[in-house]
């Protein structure tokens, strides 16, 4: 029987993979464009991660520190990501973050305000002025709503809680996606003529995390087994303060906004430790160093019995916590019960967030693969070495557009593409293989083992012992993963069902980040090696490429992407900080 | 470390039934954890949805036992002693699947409201006192507890008539933003029943985020409704 007529088939010039900040706002992009968009999400709409995100932002509006400019913020993106990042990125970033920010007020968000009736803006670690545009510490929720309800009324195709689970290929070329509707277990084939993928992190890879089930790096491994290349895998961004206690909230988010608003960091010594680490920004470093802080004061036997440090924000008084950081004093007061007007919380790392991803064009978002294009946290190079806190929802915005509208209008010179028979029936076997696999192995249990590994193996510090013997314990999930299989139930709503083929990304992903970081053989940013402790000059010019050759996954150093005009920010800004 | 026995409903659309679980309980655990650790050990079919875990994007609505609640949110040491804790599905809408329902209606009424449209004139200067009623209602996590309980919908099930609380709150967050130009209330009196809310608050009294659904959204708007509609002097005089 041929394919249409065995399966649901839908017809778009472009299919927009994820409908967080990234995903939204390409569609918006696509469709506005007159593209005929469909937008594909895991979950319900308005659920993706981007709620998540809680202080702000970035954007130099320049509203509440006047001196503030697109080139400061290009200096403290290029200086956080340890000069690593892709430079037209984050020029493009920080040129038209604010725009961006502008146009989401036009279309419905309700920021906060200055007295003289602006958007306010708040301070955050290793931005120079106060930049976030923000919502208390909802802004996330402002952002995916006022996308969602702009969204709605453009015409573009919703398929909520429907899971991609291939791209698929006309020659070189993709030419459409293969997927299951979660509720019904049916499957679905997508044609199209372009891609976004935007399908944000891969942070279910790691045990304590800040990520929610739906970051198996679904977009990093779909464009990675479609042939394109990711870049700087090994940075993982651990988020300094996640909760520690009780254990069942551990790694939950505590946002950084409590530091922007004042919060001080204490050892259980009564210290205030980021003394010793960063003595001009303190609580407002970078997050890679703020991490490797508190982990390491914990390590040396400073930490709280949960094993954290305390942040404190009690003596800004109640009326001021409640009113700029409601959510975490529900959080808090809710799970945890203390009360954070009165006491300290109890803080540690949690991962939360990868700079790496699939590497794109600046300009357009296009990979390699032609017709397929990245936004957001699935892409990389905007963020280099280290993501600043702010930065985040901003690129979002910039790149979610910037990909929207290069996908759209590769579509108009585009020929339609044709879907061939083989590759979605064997899509669709692997589906169906997972059933009635006799001795299956347990999903369940092969994710905790892949989180234990990363956990313990490539973490916030690593080295080539740890890596190596990661890369080795990932072989063997791999095997095991081969025989992944459920037993229980049927294609209808069926979670052990959809982790089975989750695993595959993570596991993509996970390896991806021990060989790059294995590779790199240097501290930089948020890759922290014991073995080889300091910045490296050759390494402070490459970023390492992943790619798919055959079976193999292939990694190499391949050397920063620079702007001429550029330079004499960078240069300058390099000065600055050895001073 | 003690257990607790739960009793989750497993079933879809043909029926269904309580099933006994036993769940190892640790300090600080919620409900969502338990349901996490049955899949694990248990029934890793067991459906529901869930993504945050932080009470910020409402997916894991649920009525354990038998009040509607955030999992994500719902304590176990809320409920002292041993007996059971039944978890369910909400009720005011047709399960797909265990603890998973077909909320897809409340996507397709939000779709019938007239999008934020600016003022042509707007300078998009507004000031904290005017923001800060309009950020309560955009506090909404879309978890549909309010729709749950509602009478008119989980009762009366009138959802071709009226839109629900969730959707007076978007409403009024649309109505009071300073620089809207729309007036929604003629859809408000008809396609989106205002009038058949009777101000019981049942919602305002399951909104996670604590926003005064009754008080602050629905009581203005059919104010907003009864002085476009019923107002004596503009019924004489005209309305401009």
């Amino acid at each position: 029987m041929a394919i249409q007529d065995k399966y649901e088939i839908h017809e778009h010039d472009v299919i927009v993979i994820g409908a967080g900040g990234a995903g939204l706002r390409a569609a918006i992009e696509c469709s506005a464009m007159g593209a005929k968009t469909a937008l594909v999400c895991k979950s319900l709409l308005g659920k993706a991660h981007t709620v998540m995100a809680e202080g702000g932002i970035a954007a130099a509006l320049a509203n509440v520190d006047a001196q503030d400019s697109w080139e400061t913020h290009f200096q403290d993106t290029i200086f956080g990501g340890k000069y690593l990042n892709n430079w037209r990125m984050v020029e493009l970033h920080a040129k038209e973050a604010p725009e961006r920010v502008r146009e989401l007020e036009r279309w419905g968000a309700v920021f906060d305000r200055t007295t003289d009736g602006k958007i306010l803006q708040r301070a955050f670690g290793g931005h120079t002025y106060r930049r976030l545009a923000h919502v208390g510490d909802r802004t996330g929720l402002e952002m995916i709503r006022t996308l969602q309800d702009k969204g709605v009324h453009q015409g573009i195709d919703v398929f909520m809680e429907c899971t991609v689970t291939r791209l698929l290929k006309d020659g070189d070329r993709v030419c459409g996606a293969f997927a299951y509707w979660r509720e019904t277990g049916r499957f679905v084939v997508f044609k199209a003529k372009a891609i976004v993928l935007a399908t944000g992190g891969i942070g279910k890879c790691w045990k304590i995390t800040s990520n929610s089930w739906e970051y198996t790096g679904d977009g990093h491994a779909l464009g990675y087994e479609a042939g394109a290349e990711l870049v700087d895998m090994e940075f993982m961004q651990f988020h300094p303060t996640g909760m520690v206690w009780p254990p069942g909230v551990m790694g939950l988010l505590v946002t950084e906004a409590v530091r922007g608003e004042g919060g001080t960091l204490k050892n259980s010594q009564g210290e205030r430790f980021m003394e010793k680490y960063d003595p001009k920004r303190l609580e407002l470093s970078t997050r890679d160093v703020v991490a490797r802080a508190i982990y390491t004061e914990v390590k040396e036997g400073r930490g709280t019995s949960h094993g954290g440090c305390f942040l404190d924000i009690s003596h800004r008084g109640a009326e001021y916590v409640k009113k700029k950081l409601p959510s975490m004093y529900h959080q808090f007061m809710e799970l945890a019960d203390v009360d954070i007007t009165q006491q300290p919380m109890e803080v540690g790392p949690t991962c939360h967030y990868v700079m790496g991803g699939i590497k794109v064009d600046a300009d357009t978002g296009a990979s390699r693969v032609p017709g397929l294009y990245a936004a957001g946290e699935c892409s990389g190079g905007m963020n280099g070495a280290n993501r600043l806190g702010g930065n985040s929802l901003s690129d979002l915005l910039v790149f979610g557009k910037r990909a929207g509208a290069g996908a759209a209008e590769y579509t108009k010179r585009a020929a339609p593409p044709t879907i061939h028979d083989a590759p979605v029936e064997e899509a669709a076997r692997e589906m169906t293989g997972y059933f009635g696999r006799p001795g299956a192995a347990d999903p369940y249990q092969l994710h905790l083992d892949l989180q234990t590994t990363m956990q313990n193996l490539v973490g916030i510090f690593r080295e080539e012992r740890d890596l190596q013997a990661a890369i080795a314990k990932l072989d063997e999930l791999k095997r095991r993963a081969a025989h992944v299989g459920i037993t229980e139930g049927h294609r209808l709503y069926n979670p052990g069902w959809h982790l089975c083929r989750d695993l595959r990304n993570m596991l993509v992903c996970a390896e991806a980040v021990a060989r790059a970081a294995l590779m790199r053989k240097e501290s930089r940013g948020a890759h922290s090696r014991i073995d080889h402790p300091k910045y490296d000059e050759y390494w402070g010019e490459h970023n390492l490429v992943v790619r798919k050759e055959g079976d193999q996954m292939k990694v190499e150093p391949r050397p920063v992407v620079k702007t001429d005009a550029l330079k004499p920010l960078v240069e300058e800004k390099k000065a600055k900080e050895k001073q | 470390m003690s257990t607790r026995t739960f009793k989750v409903w497993r079933g879809d659309q043909t029926g269904g039934q309580e099933r006994d679980y036993s769940v190892e309980v640790e300090e600080g655990m919620v409900v969502l954890d338990a349901i996490h650790q049955i899949q694990r050990t248990h029934a890793p079919d067991l459906a529901c949805r869930w993504n945050c875990k932080a009470a910020k994007c409402g997916s894991c609505s649920a009525e354990v036992n038998g009040r509607p609640r955030l999992m994500c949110k719902t304590r176990l040491d809320d409920y002292p002693g041993d007996a059971p804790i039944t978890v369910h599905p909400i009720k005011a809408f047709p399960v797909v699947r265990d603890l998973v329902t077909d909320v897809s209606w409340n996507y397709e009424v939000n779709k019938k409201i007239p999008a934020f449209t600016p003022k042509k004139d707007a300078d998009w200067v507004m000031y904290q006192e005017d923001m800060d009623r309009v950020q309560e209602f955009r506090k909404c996590i879309e978890c549909f507890l309010c729709q749950n309980v509602c009478h008119v919908l989980r009762d009366h099930n009138l959802k071709s008539q009226f839109f629900g609380p969730r959707f007076f709150v978007r409403m009024a967050g649309l109505e009071m933003h300073p620089m809207d130009a729309l007036d929604r209330s003629e859809l408000l009196k008809t396609q989106a029943g205002l009038g058949f809310c009777n101000i019981t608050k049942c919602c305002t009294e399951v909104c996670p985020e604590d926003i005064h659904i009754t008080d602050n959204a629905i009581i203005p708007l059919k104010e907003r409704v009864v002085d476009k509609f019923y107002d004596p002097l503009r019924w004489l005089f005209g309305k401009k």
